[in-house]
């Protein structure tokens, strides 16, 4: 028996590349994530992290780049990385014509659970998730929620040490959400190694130690949630001009006042500004009012996945041109 | 591990956790059996997926013997020989043509990507289905000659013959099911299996002996009908079910089956693996 040397990386991919077509869903992304650490891909639909993940779980065959978890080769040791990872899908992967019971049971079955282990491993899951009572329900009659904690259940059944969740809240309504959240919070409680992949900044600052912001298929920022928003301010400042002709006095003011760079959004007269306290908006206000500058409405917002794409790519998260990801991947 | 019995079946540690390089031979059958089970829960809840195997067979033995049964042989009761083997071989393809447009139909739900991303073997998800649809073959073949029996089929071969003739339809059902597996995990769609698998079945079944004597046939069609493995298989079982032989024939069809899933499994696997 052979042993592959322990590594402080679960997953360590470099110059990870896929293309559709003509279409390059990843274009070079690295990503190292910790043992231990809840790690997390921030992205608009089609930015290619569905599609990192795929390939980091052998669903999709690489088409440039290195990747290994835990020091295995996902290009060479497909069979085994499938032992190392548990797969939570965007949407849930779970057998229609099968009871909740019966999905554990096969999937426990599948993995080589003996079959008295399999039921015990299927009821002690369907415990843990909440979902007892809905034990012997085929899975057409659950609801959303349901079926993503049954998902999740079902990514568990082998203990894997390294977790994929994609988008595992997307679509789920904002009370199923937060349950989900909490089901989470428990799993890293437990000291999993999750890589988690969303479309919402509030999401990942939730839950993820660490983030990565991926657009059009580029890693174009990482960091903690705090670095993130504070390269974003913590919320922004919203103006509209009354008169269009004055955007640029008005640019001069607040970058005069907040020491920061506006950028202009595409309804004329528009401006937005980060805010690293949300009080110095007032500040904001009164310089204006001072220059003799008027404003057709001012909203301070806490910084949203846009936002910070404004701040890092230049471009807004959903001026997106491309195919979403998902039917780009089939 | 000193348990490893099969020479393809290595083992990593990784972490603190032992991890195997490829799946052994008994992983692979224990996964194959466990989509079969799935398959047939599957098939226990979709009662609909039955109409091809229990109403054809009853409908299409009764409608071809009694058109064709006076045009052809006479009469409805010389037909009997020909038309039951015949229809034998028409309802175990269209059972197999349904094996392809299901496994399309499901490997499109989610389900299917996490069997993918479990420590499988490759060719679980084919085989399993494939397992549980023997039984779809079997109530054909029985409700065929059933039918047969009740409007006065009496098999020369007597019960022997006629096991030996259901058998075989069975077996070539299971083997043909593969060539449309295949078309399963090629076509982009379950419509697409359906056109591409209606045009393979139609000439396979009609182009062959199943309903006239090859004999009657152009020359040029009969060489045709001659090779093709429907014919083959349908020989065989008129030869078992009518004469109670066992001939040349059976060992042809029996090596017809094999060819077909010697090119045709090893085809859909790869042709699996790759959709990921």
């Amino acid at each position: 028996m052979t042993h592959v040397p322990d590594t402080d990386l679960a997953v360590a991919a470099s110059g990870l590349v896929k293309t559709f077509a003509d279409f390059r869903a990843v274009d070079g992304i690295d990503l190292e994530v910790r043992r231990g650490e809840v790690f997390g891909v921030l992205g608009p639909n089609g930015a290619g992290k569905t599609t990192t993940l795929k390939m980091l779980a052998t669903l999709l065959p690489l088409d440039g780049g290195e990747a290994s978890i835990f020091g295995v080769d996902v290009r060479r040791n497909p069979h085994m990385i499938r032992q190392l990872v548990g797969v939570t899908g965007q949407y849930a992967s779970v057998d229609e014509n099968l009871t909740g019971y019966e999905n554990l049971w096969l999937f426990g079955r599948l993995q080589g659970l003996r079959s008295a282990k399999a039921k015990s491993t299927a009821d002690d899951l369907l415990e843990r998730f909440g979902l007892t009572e809905a034990r012997d329900k085929q899975i057409s009659a659950f609801s959303g929620g349901m079926r993503r904690r049954l998902d999740l259940a079902a990514s568990l059944i082998s203990q894997p040490p390294l977790i994929f969740l994609d988008e595992p809240t997307t679509g789920l309504d904002p009370r199923t959400r937060g349950q989900m959240w909490e089901t989470i919070r428990d799993l890293i409680r437990e000291g999993s190694t999750v890589l988690l992949t969303t479309q919402y900044l509030d999401e990942a600052d939730q839950l993820a130690d660490r983030i990565a912001v991926i657009d059009r298929g580029i890693k174009v920022a990482e960091g903690t949630p705090d670095e993130l928003k504070s390269s974003v301010g913590s919320s922004t400042l919203q103006l509209r001009m009354s008169d269009p002709a004055e955007t640029a006095g008005a640019e001069d003011v607040v970058r005069r006042v907040l020491g920061e760079e506006p950028v202009l959004t595409p309804e004329a007269g528009g401006l937005n500004a980060a805010l690293t306290d949300a009080n110095r908006a007032a500040d904001v206000l009164i310089a204006l009012r001072q220059a003799g500058l008027s404003i057709a409405s001012a909203t301070v917002q806490k910084p949203t996945l846009d936002e910070v794409f404004m701040a890092i790519t230049g471009h807004g998260a959903e001026d997106e041109t491309h195919q979403p990801e998902m039917e780009v991947a089939r | 591990m000193s348990t490893t019995l099969l020479p393809d079946h290595e083992t990593t540690e990784v972490l603190d956790r032992t991890v195997v390089t490829r799946p052994s031979l008994r992983d692979t059958l224990d996964q194959s059996l466990a989509m079969a089970w799935r398959a047939l829960k599957k098939m226990r809840r979709n009662p609909e997926q039955w109409f091809d195997v229990t109403l054809q067979p009853l409908l299409f033995t009764a409608m071809f013997a009694y058109i064709f049964g006076g045009a052809i042989s006479g009469s409805v009761e010389d037909y009997l020989p020909i038309v039951i083997t015949g229809i034998l071989a028409q309802t175990a393809l269209t059972a197999c043509m349904a094996t392809g447009i299901q496994l399309r139909e499901d490997m499109d739900k989610g389900v299917f990507d996490r069997f993918k991303s479990l420590p499988i073997a490759r060719i679980a998800p084919l085989v399993g289905p494939a397992l549980a649809d023997l039984i779809r073959y079997a109530t054909a073949a029985t409700l065929t000659i059933l039918t047969g029996l009740l409007m006065g089929y009496r098999p020369g071969g007597g019960v022997p013959g006629v096991v030996a003739g259901w058998l075989l339809t069975v077996v070539a059902g299971w083997s043909l099911a593969w060539i449309f597996t295949y078309f399963g995990t090629r076509a982009r769609s379950a419509q697409a299996v359906q056109g591409i698998s209606m045009m393979v079945m139609f000439p396979l079944t009609f182009l062959s002996n199943a309903f006239v004597p090859a004999e009657t046939l152009p020359g040029w069609l009969e060489a045709f009908v001659k090779v093709n493995p429907v014919s083959l298989v349908i020989s065989a079982v008129r030869d078992l079910m009518n004469d109670g032989a066992l001939t040349a024939n059976v060992g042809w069809a029996l090596l017809g089956c094999g060819i077909v899933v010697a090119i045709f499994l090893p085809l859909s696997v790869r042709s699996y693996s790759r959709k990921m």
